[in-house]
């Protein structure tokens, strides 16, 4: 049997990271550019927070305390949450949206693709269900980077300021501690490190396409994933989603 | 050029047998983009097996004016309909 203590840390990265990445999505509810768009945003935004109670619901389960997929999303403070930083990083403009959005779709739908032999048939069952709709997200959100890194010269200029400024986050997707060498000695999540190649050719090949260039430092943030510390932004987040249950606790409708 | 993405008509199938079915409308830059947003405005609840899009422009559509020329002669016309067979009781409903 799997340690525990180390499913659980894992579940509450998936899960984090879905949740606060829906979040920050369903913030552009109402106020994107074209009537389309925002659907499709909303869209994904659901997606991801149902991928949410899915990877909560089972870390609650694992940890065995009786928190719920709701407890662990609104009654959780910043550091206690697992999430890379890339996804609590703000909207920007509708551009660093969509980069943001295809930097962690590649990735979630790689990682996904892995987890669905996962020796624990609860987390491959999830990631299978889940893959269908990022493979989706990924399609939607790397044809829209393509075509506005290769659009007008505004947009192709707000694109590369995008990748610029998200680009030193996604290094931290592949970062791996003591938690991921027990999911990887227990079969049930791949080595992070591992995804890195197919990762790289899958985005370098869009964003090529999208005539966009990828920085060459190799620097990376972290901090997120192991609940170091948490950007600046984080705290905001959390602020305006867990305020309902905050203000007044047990609400339901 | 117009900073408007042109206008795509959608029409769904809703299951297998049926016909394409005219839904609404949206925009969008591109045939696949159209698709794309057809998928997220008019299938969420599962409404159908298949999707087709058409930029507005290129559906030929018929007059109102000409609507005395193209649709009163047939309105005389009853016998045209099937409705002069006598339908055999063993048939049932058609």
């Amino acid at each position: 049997m799997a340690d525990q203590k180390a499913l659980f840390e894992f579940l509450l990265r998936m899960g984090d990271n879905s949740l606060i990445l829906g979040h920050r999505v369903s913030e552009w509810c109402g106020l994107s550019p074209v009537l389309e768009e925002d659907i499709a945003l909303a869209n994904t935004a659901l997606d991801l927070i149902g991928q949410t109670q899915f990877w909560l619901g089972l870390a609650g389960e694992v940890e065995g305390k009786d928190r719920s997929a709701d407890d662990l999303a609104f009654l959780r403070d910043a550091w206690d949450f697992r999430n890379v930083l890339l996804v609590e990083l703000p909207n920007g403009d509708f551009g660093q949206t969509l980069m943001r959005q295809f930097l962690y779709d590649a990735w979630s739908s790689i990682m996904l693709g892995r987890l669905m032999t996962s020796s624990d048939a609860r987390v491959a069952e999830i990631a299978a269900k889940a893959s269908k709709e990022v493979a989706y997200h990924v399609e939607r959100s790397g044809d829209t980077v393509v075509g506005l890194g290769d659009g007008t010269e505004e947009s192709h200029k707000r694109m590369q300021a995008a990748l610029d400024y998200l680009w030193p986050y996604v290094g931290e997707m592949f970062d791996g501690d003591d938690v991921d060498a027990a999911m990887v000695k227990a079969g049930i999540a791949p080595d992070p490190a591992s995804l890195r190649e197919e990762y790289d050719a899958f985005v370098g090949k869009f964003l090529n396409q999208a005539t966009l260039t990828v920085p060459t430092d190799v620097f990376h943030h972290k901090g997120g994933r192991t609940g170091y510390m948490h950007t600046e932004h984080l705290g905001h987040l959390l602020t305006s989603m867990q305020w309902l249950q905050r203000a007044y606790p047990g609400a339901t409708w | 050029m117009s900073k408007e993405w042109p206008l795509w008509e959608v029409f769904i199938r809703g299951q297998h047998g049926l016909s394409h079915r005219h839904v609404g409308s949206l925009h969008a830059p591109d045939a696949e983009m159209a698709i794309k947003n057809a998928r997220d405005v008019y299938t969420r609840r599962n409404e159908g097996v298949s999707l087709w899009v058409v930029e507005a422009q290129h559906i030929a559509a018929s007059s109102p004016e000409e609507k005395g020329p193209l649709y009163e002669p047939s309105n005389s016309k009853v016998y045209r309909h099937p409705t002069f067979f006598d339908i055999p009781d063993e048939v049932g409903h058609m």
